[in-house]
């Protein structure tokens, strides 16, 4: 069964990740820009890694069958500097051309502090200027539930559509708001800051299948890149039928991503 | 909308999934005992620990809904956003001074 590990950042993986993906079923991945584990010191290490993520993971992606496409931006560990963080959203416009950039992310909080959202708005509106979707990191562990909420709110007010914004990292304490407002949502699996698979089934039985997928978040912490086919054999450990479990982990991602045209598969 | 329901029936979830969960409370315990035998035991007073203790009371108090409860019990329950990151990381469980 094919799947679509829909946030991975394959720029920390080896080219060996990318053959046990292809090998389980992944015919697509999208890449969101993110902390590379250490701030980086100039726009031009930004330039960079844009260029890794719009032109090198393409082709090693592409050697394996595998679609790759990304996002954009500067992630929310490193907007604590506005300064900084405006340089760097400066030089994003030249790559929102690229043929596989499919919008603004992943932007959000981290500690939510006034800085780091000065600097989640300030992509919101350069995604609404340019009418381009995000996806969206929500905090980590017990800063998440007051940062979902504020991004939410942040995002209500720069007027952009919560169907083009997908809410990422939920979990049980905030997909239920995520739904109703009208966003999709995804979930990590991660071996223990995030949702296992265990869990990740449990919140598909309690608040269900419609907006929302799963992803491995793979990164050169403690992740997994064959997280989502092992969430898959979860569903089928208890018994969830087999459209159900491509509707997770194929259709609802192909739904969210190809509202952006420059989503396609290979082949 | 989901009903909610796990397809498998609760003695099929037990059959399946004890094993796990009994070594996941050993490691809790272990854990746990481990602080006590520690050289320097001053990290009992940790507002992690205490954090993780008050959890295992919740997971049978008798209210279900326990895993979005816990949730809600390790994280921040302040609204406005601070005034600047303090650091990059987090530590699991909310300070005492951000406690609810």
């Amino acid at each position: 069964m094919k799947y679509i590990d829909p946030h991975i950042h394959m720029v920390s993986r080896t080219t060996d990740d990318y053959r046990r993906m292809a090998q389980a079923g992944c015919v697509a991945i999208t890449e969101p820009a993110f902390w590379a584990g250490y701030d980086r010191c100039s726009v031009d290490g930004f330039r960079d890694y844009f260029r890794q993520l719009t032109v090198v993971e393409p082709a090693r992606a592409a050697n394996y069958g595998i679609a790759h496409h990304t996002w954009l931006c500067i992630n929310p560990k490193e907007a604590e500097d506005v300064g900084f963080a405006r340089e760097v959203l400066s030089i994003i416009p030249e790559f929102l051309d690229a043929p596989t950039v499919l919008g603004i992310g992943e932007i959000g909080l981290n500690k939510n502090s006034r800085n780091e959202l000065e600097v989640l708005e300030l992509h919101l509106n350069l995604a609404a200027q340019r009418d381009q979707m995000v996806l969206v990191h929500t905090p980590h562990l017990e800063d998440k539930h007051k940062g979902t909420l504020l991004i939410m709110d942040a995002v209500a007010n720069a007027g952009l559509t919560p169907d083009r914004v997908l809410i990422d990292h939920v979990e049980e304490h905030t997909v239920g708001d995520v739904l109703d407002r009208g966003f999709w949502a995804g979930m990590t699996l991660y071996p223990d800051t995030k949702c296992t698979p265990q869990r990740a089934v449990d919140i598909l039985e309690r608040w269900g299948t419609d907006r929302i997928w799963m992803n491995s978040a793979g990164d050169w912490g403690d992740s997994d890149p064959l997280a989502v086919p092992k969430a898959r054999m979860e569903m089928q450990r208890r018994g969830h039928p087999a459209a159900m479990i491509e509707k997770v982990t194929f259709g609802n991602p192909i739904a969210f991503l190809s509202r952006s045209e420059n989503f396609r598969l290979n082949g | 909308m989901s009903d909610g329901s796990c397809p498998l029936s609760a003695n099929e979830i037990v059959d399946q999934y004890f094993l796990e969960h009994r070594a996941k409370v050993l490691d809790v315990a272990a854990f746990l005992d481990r602080i006590d035998r520690s050289v320097a035991n001053e990290a009992c007073a940790d507002h992690r620990v205490e954090a993780l203790l008050t959890c295992i009371a919740m997971l049978h108090d008798g209210d279900g809904d326990r895993t979005r409860r816990i949730q809600h019990r390790l994280s921040d329950q302040s609204t406005a956003p601070i005034d600047a990151a303090p650091m990059q990381g987090a530590t699991g469980a909310p300070l005492p001074e951000t406690d609810a």
